[in-house]
């Protein structure tokens, strides 16, 4: 009964090494035919339609009502100690630094994160990728690397514009709502954010998280069994790993960004 | 003739499961070559194996005096860019229209003008029958219409070797005929070497140059149609004549139905 225990354990761990090993192979594999879209951009920017120009919608609601409980829930702490007039410097930092590319990511995963899976997953279990394979045509090149590279341009510019709109946000409820001094929300703001630590760090964060997620909703989609149980398991795999790495990813980059 | 296809001692199996033991195989070019056999003979494992897409437990397949499983990647696409397949289920891209499917090959691997790519898909469609399909997206045609749209764009290159994985599965008498017919036209005019996966004996008989008979991943009969039409073989004439009582059991293995209702104790 041990040694059973034993072998399973060890099994889950073998597998475990070994699909991170496909994983990283196939990351690099997908690098290396990267350039060759290089001649071909129109690839990407169909995929950049796709998966960001449909994830704006969300995104900027989100940015928008993210921004506005901040506002206010800002204000009712900074109230007690007579601090209001930093309101706009709150939101500003908060947004940039932590909120504006970890929401985005989040959504991203569960918006084109798995509309991606199911589409690679779908596309496998319908053979286009064997097909594809046949007709001498990579289907890492040409399938993977387009949405892969559209993912990772997407994700910091709708962090960006997660931002804004969550500063506008918070500028509605802070200064048109409840009264905070509007020349103090946007001074505070100004001399308090820094161009390169807070706004350059929190872009540098999305475009990891762009990566991370990205990648991973694609190779769920390319290693799930071409079965429709497993394309739907892939798809929630796809969101729990990658929110899950989000988090991970966004303290590691945190501590290494903002530590003085 | 000499052969575009050898196949030799080849063995494969799926983890512990084998599936092709032992086969010999030729596929002389210019001809058409069927391999037949029941659901779950290995027919399509061979496909895959001449296209490289499965490695071999043992044993090689030999395409143009090549051995496809010690290709490296870019060898094997370069020599894949001389093959056709035709998908079981058409395989075709879902997202794209019925014209961009054919057109597909044709753009990823010449840079032939757009007016070109037109006349040359419209052709092809023209061939299959479905030149005024163009604008249809997979989903709006029905399941033999998406195969011999497959067709076309297997064809779209004008491959030397071109692969058929049930081609005539679902298809109306009609099609069927028209698409057997197609399949032997096109060889002869491309000059190309037909690999036909069937189970349709009447079809693959009409336009075979030779057939190989598969059972459990082993070769059982092999030789020109009219050969096996009249042969003794119990295999090949259970599958000929359809014959629910021969070598090839209809039940999966295992315990009787007797057993299974506890009729046997009671006996």
């Amino acid at each position: 009964m041990i040694a059973g225990l034993i072998a399973r354990v060890g099994a889950s761990a073998r597998d475990y090494v070994e699909s991170i090993g496909f994983g990283f192979r196939a990351f690099v594999t997908m690098l290396g035919l990267s350039p060759g879209l290089v001649k071909r951009p129109r690839l990407v920017i169909e995929q950049l339609h796709f998966i960001g120009n449909y994830s704006m919608l969300i995104i900027t609601l989100s940015g928008l009502f993210v921004g506005m409980v901040l506002g206010l829930q800002g204000y009712y702490t900074l109230n007690k100690y007579g601090a209001e007039q930093s309101l706009g410097l709150l939101v500003a930092l908060g947004l940039t630094r932590e909120l504006g590319p970890v929401i985005t990511a989040l959504l991203f995963a569960g918006r084109a994160g798995t509309s991606l899976t199911a589409e690679i997953g779908l596309m496998k279990a319908g053979e286009q990728l064997s097909a594809m394979e046949m007709m001498a045509v990579n289907p890492i090149q040409r399938v993977l690397a387009p949405r892969f590279w559209a993912g990772v341009i997407s994700v910091p510019l709708l962090a960006s514009v997660f931002s804004a709109v969550g500063i506008f946000g918070g500028y509605l409820v802070g200064v048109k709502l409840i009264g905070v001094d509007e020349g103090a929300f946007w001074s505070q703001m100004q001399g308090g954010v820094d161009i390169y630590k807070d706004i350059f760090n929190g872009f540098a964060k999305s475009v990891v998280f762009g990566i991370a997620i990205t990648f991973i909703a694609l190779y769920q989609g390319y290693e799930a069994q071409p079965t429709p149980e497993d394309v739907a398991r892939a798809t929630t795999r796809t969101v729990v790993i990658s929110s899950l790495m989000i988090w991970w990813l966004d303290f590691i980059l945190t501590a290494l960004m903002f530590s003085k | 003739m000499p052969n575009l296809v050898e196949i030799r001692d080849l063995h494969f199996s799926y983890g512990k499961r084998p599936i092709l033991s032992g086969l010999h195989m030729d596929f002389p070019k210019g001809k058409v070559v069927a391999v037949m056999g029941g659901s779950g003979s290995g027919k399509t494992t061979v496909l895959r194996l001449i296209g490289g897409q499965l490695r071999p437990k043992k044993g090689h397949v030999k395409v143009h005096g090549q051995i496809v499983h010690k290709l490296n990647t870019a060898s094997l696409y370069l020599l894949r860019r001389k093959m056709g397949m035709l998908f079981q289920h058409g395989a075709l891209f879902t997202d794209l229209t019925v014209f961009e499917n054919v057109a597909f090959p044709l753009r990823e691997h010449t840079d032939l003008p757009e007016e070109l790519v037109r006349n040359l898909v419209l052709m092809k469609l023209h061939a299959v029958g479905l030149r005024n399909a163009a604008n249809l997206k997979p989903g709006e045609i029905s399941g033999g219409m998406a195969r011999r749209v497959a067709l076309a764009r297997s064809i779209a290159l004008d491959p030397e070797l071109i692969m058929y994985d049930e081609p005539f599965a679902g298809l109306d008498p009609i099609s069927m005929g028209v698409t057997a017919n197609l399949i032997r036209n096109l060889n002869t005019a491309l000059g190309s070497t037909t690999v036909l996966v069937s189970h349709d004996v009447k079809e693959c008989f009409a336009i075979s140059d030779y057939v190989y008979f598969l059972s459990k991943g082993k070769i059982v009969a092999h030789g020109i149609p009219e050969e096996m039409m009249v042969s003794t073989d119990p295999y090949v004439k259970q599958f000929v004549n359809a014959e629910a009582d021969g070598p090839v059991p209809f039940h999966y293995p295992g315990k009787s139905l007797a057993d299974d209702l506890g009729l046997g104790a009671r006996a």
